[in-house]
């Protein structure tokens, strides 16, 4: 016999009570006790965190899922108080009627070409002018960097009268005037926003002059001085050098850029933008067009169409996020509205 | 020229200016006063370092020049279009006539809504600010933590900063409207129905434990505008993010060696190390929820509609004033109870 046998014996010889309360007072109970205890502690906690989450992203997707699941109903289930979420009769109908009234293909285009190159203005201007305030130094910096912050702080409405008469008697200078005689109205056409956005001025240029400035603020400067010493000039350096570095900050400006033009009613209502460049606009004019011109006068059904239309208008968006979902996390996180 | 004559003091004097971390100016000015050192003799056009301002100035020309021409410019024309009435001419001109303070006057005395649409503006900025501001840290503080999924969660939560057109917005009103409206109250009717509960039963029980009333019509309000708070937290909550995972971690270390536990831990680093952010969110809600607010949409339809300028431009220039005012309260209220770690 060998002693572990013997041992072996010896315990088992031991009544159930006696093992028990060896194990009560050994190490071993206690971290188990412990390991128990905050097992269950991260499973409440796990449980908690995930109720949470679900309840508010259901409250954050409802919305949405009732619209697309809306503009599937056809008018039979619209009506029948059985149907929930799953449509009985799914119809693709309102999408190809709205397709139609909304001119959808040449309407969406155009404003995501317009949406395109407001973004590229955008980030050619933005990233210079943050770069120069990144990077160099003048008089009046401080100040200047001042009048970008209050740029972010004031409300736009605040201006949108002064703006609204600059651009319907467009005069700089007196030169147009001096040419054609009188004063241009760019009323109802997308050149005021061209100008404004080639000016620093467009939609949220202050936030994204403050992202690119912090953004370049935090790139090391021995780039630059190797650059300088290697007899780059200022420009090339900046277009050849930091630019490519500042990427990340770029591919973010440039989406959120691109995906709040695409969304934004404001200018475009200032500016009288036509409906057929600007869906934003065409869609709030939908619901009317499909009572006047198609005679579907019940409210109810003509919601549905505004549906199907709404989610017409968010698919581009809603592909743009998907793809590029992290940059615009990733950017908020990372490229300086921190800080 | 006096440059030319000077370039040693100028140097000087912009060494002085510059700060330590501009070291790409300092290797300018080193080869600026090496330059000098070499030939004595006064120099011809501007020294690198004006050749480098000038060029700085060249980066932000655009901007200067559209801050100038349509903010600055315009921020003037509206004031001077409160303190004044003005008429379109027929060829697209316009002429401006003083009346003075009357547009305020008229604002505050004699118009029908405007004050009603003013203070309830505020008054819904008031109540919004801290609830997004809480709701947005309390979230953060959840999605911070790995598990399972959380980039999806992070997506959707940042999914209403994505959709938020004002035309999708509006017509997604309604359908939560009729969606909340058709589920809160068959739901509420059921609970009510099956177990004879209701939720005025419990406002009057919380009511009965002494509890204030302000401070319950608070949270019974923040409940009822859970979903607007949702949707407007989304840049909020990952900023938080942001700043949660930019505290150190060995200062959570030292706070368990310490023996602090998770509730100390949360007031003793974790708060005060994201308190700067707070001011960013702060400024981002209140500035958010002002541009959606009622009395934009006033001052638009009073513009547009009523073609009466003068007055609009008042609204407009009456809500930016009290926005900034309230801005620099509650900045400055912050700032003073703020940690600073760097």
């Amino acid at each position: 016999m060998s002693s572990k046998e013997k041992t072996a014996k010896a315990e088992s010889g031991k009544s159930l009570k006696e093992r028990y309360t060896e194990y009560r007072n050994s190490s071993k109970f206690q971290n188990d006790k412990k390991g128990f205890i905050s097992s269950a502690k991260t499973f409440i906690v796990d449980l908690f965190r995930y109720i949470i989450i679900i309840g508010i992203s259901y409250v954050i997707l409802a919305p949405v899922i009732g619209i697309v699941v809306n503009s599937f109903f056809s008018d039979a289930d619209c009506y029948n108080p059985m149907v929930y979420l799953i449509p009985e009769d799914p119809t693709l109908s309102r999408y190809e009627l709205v397709i139609e009234r909304l001119n959808y293909f040449s309407t969406c285009g155009q404003t995501l070409l317009y949406s395109l190159a407001l973004m590229l203005i955008q980030v050619t201007v933005c990233s210079m002018v943050g770069y120069g305030f990144a990077r160099f130094n003048f008089p009046f910096k401080n100040l200047l960097f001042a009048c970008v912050v209050v740029m972010i702080v004031i409300p736009t409405h605040t201006i949108m009268l002064p703006l609204y008469i600059t651009f319907k008697n467009f005069d700089p200078f007196g030169i147009i005037s001096l040419v054609r005689g009188a004063p241009i109205n760019l009323m109802g056409s997308t050149i005021p926003m061209y100008i404004m956005t080639a000016l620093g001025c467009g939609l949220r240029s202050g936030l994204y002059i403050y992202i690119f400035n912090q953004f370049f603020r935090g790139l090391p400067k021995e780039i630059e001085e190797a650059a300088f010493v290697d007899g780059a000039g200022v420009w090339y350096t900046y277009f050849r050098i930091m630019l490519v570095n500042a990427i990340p900050s770029v591919i973010t400006v440039a989406v959120f850029s691109m995906v709040w033009q695409y969304n934004d009613a404001f200018y475009s209502n200032l500016f009288l933008m036509s409906s057929d460049v600007i869906i934003g606009m065409k869609i709030s004019t939908l619901q009317a067009t499909i009572a006047n011109t198609d005679k579907i006068l019940d409210p109810n059904i003509q919601e549905l169409y505004l549906d199907a239309g709404i989610v017409l208008v968010m698919i581009p968006v809603v592909l743009i996020y998907v793809v590029l979902q992290k940059y615009f996390i990733e950017g908020v996180e990372r490229s300086g509205i921190v800080g | 020229m006096n440059n030319e004559t000077t370039p040693k003091t100028e140097t000087a004097e912009e060494i002085a200016e510059t700060t330590v971390e501009e070291t790409v100016e300092e290797t300018v000015e080193e080869a600026v006063k090496e330059a000098d050192a070499k030939k004595e003799k006064p120099r011809k056009g501007p020294s690198l370092m004006q050749k480098r301002m000038m060029k700085g100035y060249l980066f932000i020309l655009p901007w200067l020049i559209g801050f100038i021409a349509f903010y600055l410019r315009s921020l003037i024309m509206t004031v001077q279009f409160s303190l004044s009435d003005l008429s379109v001419g027929a060829v697209g001109g316009y002429t401006l006539e003083p009346v003075g303070l009357d547009n305020f006057i008229y604002a505050f005395r004699v118009h029908a809504d405007f004050k009603q649409i003013l203070t309830t503006s505020i008054a819904d900025m008031l109540i919004d600010v801290p609830l997004i501001i809480f709701f947005s840290l309390f979230m953060a503080l959840l999605l911070n933590k790995k598990f399972k999924g959380r980039t999806l969660v992070r997506a959707i939560f940042f999914l209403p900063v994505i959709l938020n057109a004002e035309a999708i917005t509006a017509a997604m009103e309604l359908s939560r409207q009729m969606m909340a409206g058709g589920l809160s109250t068959s739901s509420a009717e059921l609970a009510e129905a099956s177990s004879g509960m209701s939720i005025e039963y419990y406002i009057d029980l919380f009511g009965q434990l002494a509890m204030p009333r302000s401070i319950l019509e608070y949270i019974v309000e923040a409940v009822a505008r859970i979903s607007d708070i949702i949707t407007a937290s989304g840049v909020q909550i990952i900023i938080f993010i942001a700043a949660l995972q930019a505290i150190p971690g060995s200062m959570y270390e030292v706070a368990r060696i310490e023996g602090a536990t998770a509730y100390e831990t949360f007031w003793k680093v974790t708060f005060p190390m994201v308190m700067p952010h707070i001011i960013t969110n702060v400024v981002y809600t209140v500035v958010d929820s002002f541009v959606g607010s009622e009395v934009v949409d006033l001052a638009y339809t009073t513009a547009f509609e009523k073609n009466n300028y003068g007055l609009s431009s008042a609204f407009s220039l009456i809500s930016t004033v009290i926005t900034c005012l309230i801005l620099v309260l509650v900045v400055r209220f912050i700032q003073k109870r703020t940690f600073y770690y760097n």
